[in-house]
């Protein structure tokens, strides 16, 4: 199947819901079965797409800057960064943990960041990946994105455990917000994105 | 990934026979079909992106039904049981994911704190109520209860902001980062979150979208 044989709703002058997956005549507003409002494309969603994709960028720039995590220990008191709190764990050995870490909070948001840029860019010119290519970036995407809260959620549990007094205390620095904030502002552009306006383009080149 | 692709694209030129309630278009990239249910436990897949469209499985309503009320219950024993514990030089401290929720309250991170109890502990709750809700009535052969659509649609589109599977892994990491720091113990809510995680995947794997919006619709149903 390559795709050029497929009818889509829109070409029958029918407007489908993505919720349920139900067809409606095309100028039906909200779907009759479930209550979702009806867009054949969400074309007008990529303003969106592009404003919410900024906001989490910005966001995403303090969040490195400032300190995730307060540590005071008897005699040390320290602020690390996302980053240097990966380096420390790897140089104690915790090479994996580190990996996780920095996959989870810099590798997976600076590639969401990109993909959604190229993806919506890529619905007005012509570029070099299929449209299943960019299908199965778009999945993905919408997949691994909520996965970046992982960080947020430590700095939340060694907080909450890590208070012993005089002996040793955790706190939650002002990047635990800002970086919540970018991957929730991430989250919603990939949502605001309208992942059939991918196969309205013109036939892959490849095919 | 691929099932059997039991679903033929709908003909431009051939006028079908069928009104649109037995059509079927891809949600993901708007091909169109004629909505043909495939045998118990198969998959009817789209033709040219490969989501899945229909998945019925055997008993499937009562089996959602179950894992949701098991989600609700473990929930209320791994929010308010200690989750871990902590020991260093004869000091010891338990935190709950209540506490873990509660830890941004200080200062201006109170929203944070909202946050977190949204994501790791009411979403999955308000979820597993809200399927429970609908799939109810279904399942004795009533009709379904007020706003079940609106409350079906609610809990779908929740689903990506349900995040207690993050939060474990997060334990996980949380664990490893303290480990030189202090001595730490799993405590009886841990277990509890972790089989929370396997059975709210298990919920959202048996569950077939379709079939539930087929049932609820009232001119489908009539």
């Amino acid at each position: 199947m390559t795709g050029t044989d497929v009818v889509t709703a829109r070409d029958r002058g029918l407007v489908a819901c993505t919720r349920c997956s139900r067809v409606w005549p095309m100028d039906t507003e909200t779907c009759a079965r479930c209550g979702s409002p009806l867009r054949s494309r969400r074309d007008r969603h990529l303003q969106r797409v592009w404003a919410w994709l900024s906001v989490g960028i910005v966001c995403y720039i303090p969040a490195n800057l400032y300190p995730m995590l307060k540590t005071r220990t008897l005699f040390v008191e320290q602020d690390s960064t996302i980053i240097a709190g990966a380096v420390e764990i790897a140089q104690h050995g915790g090479y994996g943990i580190a990996l996780v870490i920095l996959v989870a909070s810099v590798l997976i948001p600076i590639g969401k960041f990109i993909s959604i840029a190229y993806l919506a860019l890529s619905l007005k010119r012509q570029v070099k990946m299929s449209r299943h290519r960019r299908h199965q970036l778009y999945e993905v995407v919408e997949f691994i994105g909520r996965w970046s809260m992982i960080d947020v959620f430590v700095v939340a549990i060694l907080s909450s455990l890590v208070q012993l007094s005089a002996i040793a205390s955790i706190n939650p620095g002002p990047a635990a917000i800002t970086f919540a904030l970018s991957v929730i502002f991430t989250m919603l552009a990939a949502l605001s994105f309208d992942p059939r306006m991918i196969w309205d383009g013109p036939e892959d080149r490849q095919e | 990934m691929i099932g059997p692709q039991l679903n033929e694209p709908v003909a431009t030129t051939a006028a079908p026979e069928d009104g649109p309630e037995e059509w079927i278009a891809c949600p993901q990239c708007d091909a169109l079909f004629t909505a043909t249910v495939p045998a118990l436990g198969e998959r009817a897949c789209c033709t040219r992106c490969q989501t899945v469209l229909i998945a019925p499985r055997r008993g499937a309503f009562l089996r959602v039904i179950a894992f949701a009320i098991t989600v609700m219950i473990l929930m209320i024993g791994a929010t308010f049981f200690p989750f871990l514990q902590v020991r260093v030089a004869g000091m010891r401290n338990a935190a709950s994911v209540f506490d873990a929720v509660l830890a941004f309250v200080d200062g201006p991170m109170v929203a944070l704190s909202v946050a977190v109890a949204a994501l790791i502990v009411l979403i999955p709750v308000m979820r597993a109520a809200l399927v429970v809700y609908v799939l109810f009535p279904l399942t004795i052969g009533r009709a379904p209860y007020r706003g079940a659509a609106w409350a079906f649609r609610l809990a779908e589109v929740l689903r990506p902001w349900s995040m207690a599977e993050i939060f474990v892994i997060g334990c996980a990491v949380a664990l490893v980062k303290i480990s030189d720091l202090a001595h730490v113990d799993y405590g009886p809510a841990f277990w509890m979150f972790g089989s929370l995680v396997v059975v709210i995947g298990l919920q959202d794997s048996s569950m077939c979208r379709w079939t539930i919006w087929k049932a609820l619709d009232p001119e489908t149903r009539a």
